[in-house]
């Protein structure tokens, strides 16, 4: 279908996504003063920028390219609409009350605090017999992923879904659990891919997957979008027990969920003694720039010598951290209230319908979007395309920044990922270009 | 905070540890959990008669470098060991001036911008989403012209952070494992801490008290707390924290000229924490930057929080030059940066705001204040000492007085200033096996509890 569209792609020499190219004069300058300290040669491994600055840099050589064009971004997953009343005046009265001197406060828990924890326990977990004491208040998910790969530390096989949100590999990377990238596929040596495919209902086939010690999960999927069922968890799990591995489970879109899949891994039982969650209140509650979010460290879960895995992430926190921002967590709590948790839900919605309105877009033209039903993403396919090529095209053409599959993994390399977070009118407007270009 | 975390990596030969007993370890199976430590025998929790004794276990293994860890974080020891003086002495008045924990309101031209900010993320055209990971522009352009003005250090070369103490580690992440590091003795410990987290150092060596392949830059009055770099092995990275924690020395522009030769005569690293720069008294140099060559071998670490009360609220910054190369030529600014996008994703927009009104004309005068007030909390604190005829130091650059118990264990005079007058200090073996024989009391608290603190020792030392 999509060859047949009048799309010509423009000549793009890179494989799986550019090298970043940046070069400095110092280094061609023998004379310039060098320490003898050796670069970390994992940060040497690392093949490609992080993802989404790479996409933020192409954004903005495009906007100077055409400075009268109006860019629409469904690129980076980033919010856009405006935190509730409720939520941002809680802040607000909690920044001004640390003027006063009953009011002030100094550190918090690094943990977080009590209220926030059980607060978190009880609105996400409710019934899944986690506690406030197994929550751990972060900066968000990606600054935790990172502190669970310190934890882990180097000596840890991983194994992640392909395609997927690039921190778990990157950081993995950076700790030193992987080999050197193979150049023709873009994967790291040592890390196991778990190929999620259309045709497999977007789910690895566990039997042709390698014990590792790690099993980085993410349901609702990002990029695809897909939540696993009941049952795919169940086996994921039961995996799990039998390899004596450590799942971790990102749920950072549960709250996207509108088909009755599971929300949490704690759902399934037995799950507490195999995994970890981590989630964030950046897609629940608009809070990517305010920065909160969480992970759930159940006591029952043991490294191989018996020692709970809870007391090694919490000398983490207390070492590596410093607990988040306390008005941050005053506006996590205020979302948790129940005022505050039906306004951020009704954003939710917003963002909900904005995906349901490209769905049918893509749906208009012909082409295959999976996705967009359980997470704020639509996953895109263009058989037979290079993804770097249709990203370059569509913001030649329509001035939509999307992100390309490939810097999502090797299975991403025919799909685009399109988010739904934006104003209406710009999901609108976008619909519109779209529809124009590839009609 | 929850005492089961607390308890279970504290090392046995704390006087007080109560954790064996405590309510909460209801709900920890009976396995065998190995306290970190100098003990290597295992203990059995006792308070579950009725769990099985086949817990799961997973086949991953834990990651030695945590287990080669001796207790707990010092800090959280410190709090579980008030919180367990108040819960016996209910009555006392405890004060606290253990952790350096701030204790004045934050100035309002600072929590207004913080408030506004939060109020502006509930309209249309104010809110903003993701920030960029090394900081807002106008927040990193106020701190290099603020802090580092005729230095050579530019918004660019400005990360900003969620605090110093999630910096150190993520530079740690940044030079990784191969790296050697030497530290002053006695020291801050997340730098030995999270050296060991990384996988930097070999075992703890008990008769030292010392981790093996860190370099410990002994720092005694005896030689003005500056280390004799003639008997101080080369090594990558050496951590500098000056004015000091936990000494409160603060290192002249002469040994700091030292330290950067010293630095670049072994191609080495300088990690400075300026945390406590705002506090210095005299004219030692309140940035590395001042020295010359400095922008080669050096980066800097610092933070609001001891400046601007900003423990709770989170932010700090590095600034890393684009002098400083590894030994291939890349900039390690470069790695920084990939680091902060992989691993961070900004401080927090709320906190940023504060600390964009924090460097304002008016901010700036406002944190002179606020750390004029602690500073007069310090003179109290080394005038009592004094007066009791104790050796003290520290006090003069920084909100830290370091007081000397000499042949005497700092746990056990920690344990009898608790016991007898109600305060709490932190023991200087704490901060290493340097800081022995010392007590440090920090000067943060309310003026009346400082005052009433120095009544107390009075009491207790006349």
């Amino acid at each position: 279908m999509y060859t047949s569209l009048a799309f010509s792609f423009m000549p793009y020499k890179t494989i799986l996504s550019p090298r970043a190219s940046i070069t400095t004069q110092d280094n061609k300058n023998a004379t310039v003063y060098r320490t003898k300290v050796s670069r970390n040669p994992t940060m040497e491994k690392l093949q490609y920028n992080y993802l989404f600055p790479e996409i933020s840099e192409r954004e903005a050589q495009h906007a100077k390219k055409y400075p009268n064009a109006k860019i629409i971004s469904l690129g980076i997953g980033d919010t856009t609409e405006p935190l509730p009343d409720v939520v941002a005046s809680s802040m607000a009265n909690y920044a001004y009350s640390l003027s006063t001197r009953t009011g002030y406060r100094g550190y918090g828990a690094e943990q977080g605090s009590k209220d926030l924890r059980k607060a978190i326990a009880e609105t996400f977990y409710k019934d899944m017999g986690i506690q406030g004491a197994e929550v751990f208040v972060s900066d968000g998910a990606q600054c935790d992923i990172s502190r669970l790969q310190m934890l882990f530390g180097s000596n840890m096989s991983i194994a992640v879904q392909d395609p997927i949100f690039p921190a778990y590999i990157d950081s993995s990377v950076i700790i030193g659990q992987t080999g050197d990238v193979e150049q023709g596929s873009g994967r790291y040596q040592n890390i196991e891919y778990m190929r999620c495919d259309p045709h497999h209902n977007f789910f690895p086939d566990l039997s042709k997957t390698a014990r590792t010690d790690i099993i980085f999960f993410c349901s609702p999927n990002n990029p695809t979008g897909h939540a696993a069922s009941w049952e795919q968890l169940e086996q994921l799990v039961k995996l799990a027990q039998e390899n004596g591995s450590i799942i971790v489970y990102d749920s950072a879109y549960a709250v996207y969920i509108t088909d009755g899949s599971p929300r949490s891994i704690y759902e399934i039982p037995g799950a507490k003694k195999v995994a970890i969650e981590v989630s964030s209140f950046s897609k629940i509650a608009g809070f990517t720039g305010v920065r909160l979010g969480w992970t759930v460290v159940p006591k029952e879960l043991l490294y191989s010598n018996g020692f709970p895995v809870i007391n090694d992430f919490n000398r983490i926190i207390c070492t590596c951290f410093n607990g988040a921002s306390r008005i941050a967590q005053a506006g996590g709590l205020a979302s948790l209230s129940s005022e505050g948790f039906k306004s951020v839900m009704s954003l939710v919605d917003y963002y909900k319908s904005n995906a349901e309105i490209l769905l049918e877009t893509f749906e208009s033209l012909g082409l295959k979007a999976y996705g967009g039903v359980n997470a704020p993403y639509l996953w895109v396919h263009f058989p037979g395309s290079n993804s770097w090529d249709v990203f370059n095209e569509i913001l030649e053409k329509t001035h939509i920044i999307t992100v390309p599959g490939s810097g999502f993994g090797p299975a991403g390399k025919e799909y685009i990922r399109v988010t739904a977070f934006g104003h209406r009118e710009n999901i609108l407007e976008a619909s519109d270009r779209l529809r124009s270009l590839l009609l | 905070m929850s005492a089961i975390h607390q308890n279970v990596s504290t090392s046995l030969s704390a006087s007080t540890s109560t954790f064996l007993s405590h309510n909460n370890l209801k709900s920890l199976r009976p396995s065998h959990v190995s306290v970190a430590g100098r003990m290597s025998a295992v203990v059995k929790c006792v308070a579950t008669p009725s769990a099985e004794k086949t817990a799961y276990k997973t086949d991953v293994a834990r990651n030695e470098n945590l287990a080669k860890l001796q207790a707990g974080y010092l800090f959280p020891e410190i709090a579980r060991r008030r919180n367990a003086h108040i819960a016996k002495n209910p009555d006392a008045k405890v004060i606290s001036l253990g952790i350096g924990d701030t204790t004045e309101p934050i100035p309002e031209v600072i929590t207004s911008a913080m408030s506004k900010r939060s109020e502006v993320l509930s309209t249309v055209s104010g809110y903003s989403g993701y920030g960029a990971e090394q900081g807002e522009q106008k927040l990193r352009a106020a701190i290099a012209s603020t802090y580092y003005a005729g230095l050579g250090i530019e918004e660019n070369d400005i990360f900003v952070s969620d605090g110093a103490k999630s910096d150190i580690s993520r530079l740690q992440v940044l030079f990784g494992s191969n790296v050697t590091m030497a530290v002053q003795d006695p020291s801050y410990p997340a730098y030995v801490d999270s050296s060991v987290i990384l996988g930097q150092t070999g075992l703890f060596q008990t008769d030292v008290e010392k981790y093996a392949n860190i370099e410990y830059m002994r720092c005694t009055p005896e030689n003005g707390f500056f280390p004799d770099l003639s008997t101080v092995r080369r090594t990558d990275i050496i951590f500098f924290c000056s004015p000091n924690n936990p000494t409160g020395s603060a290192a002249s522009r002469e040994q700091l000229t030292k330290l950067v030769q010293f630095a670049k005569e072994n191609g080495s690293i300088i990690v400075y924490d300026s945390a406590y720069a705002m506090y210095v008294s005299d004219d030692s140099p309140r940035s590395i930057f001042e020295i010359p060559g400095a922008r080669e071998v050096a980066l800097e670490v610092s933070s609001f929080s001891k400046y601007a009360g900003f423990t709770g609220v989170r932010l700090g910054w590095t600034a890393i030059p684009k002098e400083l190369h590894y030994s291939d030529g890349f900039p390690v600014a470069k790695d920084f940066n990939r680091i902060v996008c992989t691993c961070f994703n900004g401080a927090s927009n709320i906190a940023q705001a504060g600390g964009l009104a924090c460097v304002s004309p008016e901010g700036i005068k406002a944190m002179h204040e606020v750390v004029g007030f602690y500073k007069e909390n310090t003179a109290i604190i080394v005038d009592t000492f004094n007066s009791l005829g104790f050796k003290v130091y520290g006090g003069k650059n920084a909100p830290y007085v370091w007081v000397h118990f000499p042949g005497r264990s700092s746990w056990d005079v920690f344990s009898e200033i608790l016991e007898k007058t109600h305060v709490v200090t932190t023991p200087g073996s704490g901060f290493g096996p340097g800081g022995e024989g010392f007590v440090r009391v920090s000067a943060f608290g309310h003026r009346e509890n400082v005052l009433e603190a120095c009544r107390r020792f009075k009491e207790l030392y006349k």
